[in-house]
């Protein structure tokens, strides 16, 4: 095969939202490195039909029924024999949960690292240059793999658009895998989800979010003015509802709600990619943070650099107005 | 219980970042340093599952110098002792590499139970404990909000996307990565700070082998602003003007 392979996610026979943008990842790779594409979909061949429908020179379907439930173990070594046995040169995952329990422990089985979490590529000199954050998204890194392929990397969600896709067709073939119930050495059970929902976030046209600027419970009040004073729902990032500061179910990002109204306002948020894939989507962003290089500005339509403590008061007092 | 936890001491959240003229890595004199969030929180697991089913904490650290302090830190509050990589001038920026470390330092330990947080703040690979736990030979689950002791092996419940949650169960010896904020974290009491300092802390050599990394940090910078936001850095009462006044006449969504 020796080319570039993208590793799918599915959950219940269906594609995992950012399936279609790292074919995409797979494909601009293939293209600046002249190598031919392919996809796999682990766990179920259904999953997989959708993509015969787009430039690919193979999709590998991996069905065994040791891989229904998803479980690292077995995961890793399912993909471990396909990659074994066609040779990719590059390996692209997703940068999903699932991805963050296995493709680890794949890499490293086969000896290798994988480059996690990556936002943009360059080929220079024939090469692959990858890009990643560090900090939390304060800084940028280029990072080269060196030593032998296959080369393993995961892409951030949002980083490759999937409106890049090349349309085309492909073959689907199935990959059977030889696995034995004694290698899978974890048991997974019941999947549930706790919250109640009580408040729809994602019915809300205005919301008010609150982080870690606000320093303590004792100053919630002050964003809960605001929010009233525009009408708004009051969410936050994580660590305010891990706080018990506000109910879970008010929390935005990968782990939370996902929302898009009209306006967003972060106060004393930062601007994690996990906080992002929750709120990126909103029609109009404002944030208010001390730190002129906190990334949520970079999300950010409108934005007041300064203390939360003397920001939030004013615009209180100029919604009066 | 035999218990490992892997922490990671790193810049603390709110430093102002400076690139090195090297451009290999930041500059450190300024800095103040703490350790790595959910490194705490497995912390934290550890000596709660110590004081459910007795047993032995024991905390793994590779970096320079300074990581004493966190070190130290971990030893008040309750670790029993501690193992401490001296990596003097740069800890390896290679999750694998850095696994081979840790591993080679634990292989007199066997743990029963190793737990690392589920990422670091500074390099954020989110990878160190997956690896590690494939180095060892042992299973293991990532994001974990809960750990409970079975008869026969731990019930562990895992964070999956979008508020979903999977209960796992495994055998033991094990690895987890601990997800932050699952519960409170315990301050150092006095006491705990008196004792800390008779507790041993074994310094390990990293071995000088350098191994063959799989990739390279080339270079880090600050991200280019591709900033389409308009910013207000004015007195906080003009900037809140501005802000409303584009909020109703440009943006219209007030
Ligand atoms: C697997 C995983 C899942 C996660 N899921 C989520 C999720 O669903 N949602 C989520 O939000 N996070 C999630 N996180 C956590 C995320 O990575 C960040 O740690 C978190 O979003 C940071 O929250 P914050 O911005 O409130 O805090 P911080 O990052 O600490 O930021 C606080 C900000 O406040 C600013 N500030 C401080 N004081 C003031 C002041 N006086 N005035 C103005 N500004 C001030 C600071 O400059 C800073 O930018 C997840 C992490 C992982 C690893
Ligand atoms: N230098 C280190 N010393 C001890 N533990 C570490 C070190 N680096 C990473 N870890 C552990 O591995 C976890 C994940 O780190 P990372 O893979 O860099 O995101 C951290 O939360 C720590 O528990």
């Amino acid at each position: 095969m020796s080319g570039v392979l993208a590793i799918l996610e599915q959950r219940d026979g269906k594609l995992h939202k950012m399936a279609l943008e790292t074919v995409a990842a797979a494909q601009q790779f293939g293209a600046g490195l002249n190598l031919p594409v392919f996809a796999a979909v682990p766990g179920s061949k259904a999953a997989a039909e959708p993509l015969s429908g787009y430039k690919l020179d193979k999709v590998h379907a991996v069905e065994h029924d040791l891989l229904k439930d998803y479980t690292p173990d077995g995961y890793t070594a399912a993909l471990r024999q396909l990659i074994e046995q066609h040779g990719p040169k590059y390996v692209i995952f997703p940068h999903t949960y699932q991805v963050r329990d296995y493709a680890p422990k794949l890499a490293t089985a086969l000896g290798r690292t994988l480059v996690s979490d990556v936002i943009s590529h360059r080929i220079d000199g024939g090469a692959l240059v990858l890009v990643r954050q560090l900090f939390q998204g304060k800084i940028n890194a280029d990072i080269r793999f060196e030593g032998d392929a296959p080369h393993f990397a995961s892409v951030q969600a949002g980083a490759f658009r999937a409106d890049n896709l090349q349309p085309g067709s492909a073959p689907i073939e199935v990959f059977q895998p030889r696995l034995e119930a004694a290698q899978i050495r974890t048991k997974p059970l019941e999947i549930f989800r706790e919250s109640q929902r009580a408040v729809d976030l994602g019915a809300a046209e205005i919301i008010v979010s609150v982080g870690r600027g606000i320093r303590e419970a004792e100053n919630i009040p002050l964003v809960e003015k605001l929010a009233a004073a525009l009408h708004a729902e009051l969410a936050a990032s994580r660590p305010i509802c891990d706080n018990g500061w506000l109910p879970m179910e008010r929390q935005v990002g990968s782990s939370g709600q996902t929302v898009a109204p009209k306006l967003y306002l972060a106060v004393g948020i930062s601007g994690a990619i996990q906080h992002l894939v929750g709120m990126k989507g909103s029609k109009t962003i404002v944030a208010i943070n001390k730190d002129p290089e906190a990334p949520i500005f970079e999300v950010a339509d409108y934005g007041i650099v300064g203390d939360l403590f003397q920001v939030v008061p004013a615009i209180i007092e100029a919604l009066g107005k | 219980m035999k218990i490992v936890a892997a922490i990671k001491q790193v810049p603390s959240r709110d430093s102002l970042l400076k690139v090195s003229p090297s451009g290999k890595w930041i500059e450190e004199a300024d800095l103040s340093y703490e350790i790595n969030e959910p490194d705490a929180y497995a912390l934290e697991e550890a000596l709660q599952l110590k004081e459910k089913l007795g047993g032995e904490v024991i905390a793994i650290c590779a970096g320079p110098d300074r990581a004493t302090q966190t070190i130290r830190e971990a030893l008040a509050k309750g670790t029993d002792r501690a193992i401490h990589i001296e990596t003097s001038d740069q800890t390896p920026s290679d999750p694998l590499a850095l696994a081979r470390l840790l591993s080679s330092a634990l292989e007199a330990e066997k743990p029963d139970l190793v737990l690392t947080g589920l990422q670091s703040d500074d390099f954020g690979y989110g990878q160190t404990g997956v690896v590690l736990a494939e180095i060892m030979g042992l299973p293991h689950a990532t994001i974990i909000m809960n750990v409970e002791p079975e008869s026969n092996g731990i019930k562990v419940k895992r964070e999956l996307e979008d508020g979903w949650f999977q209960n796992v169960w495994m055998p033991l010896p094990a690895l987890l990565t601990i997800q932050s904020g699952a519960t409170k974290l315990r301050y150092a009491t006095l006491m705990g700070i008196k004792r800390a300092k008779t507790k041993e802390i074994r310094k390990v050599q990293p071995a000088a082998a350098a191994q063959n990394a799989a990739i390279r940090l080339e270079r880090i910078y600050l991200p280019e602003k591709s900033r389409r936001s308009q910013i207000f850095d004015g007195q906080p009462k003009e900037a809140a003007a501005q802000l409303i006044e584009k909020l109703r006449f440009e943006a219209r969504v007030i």
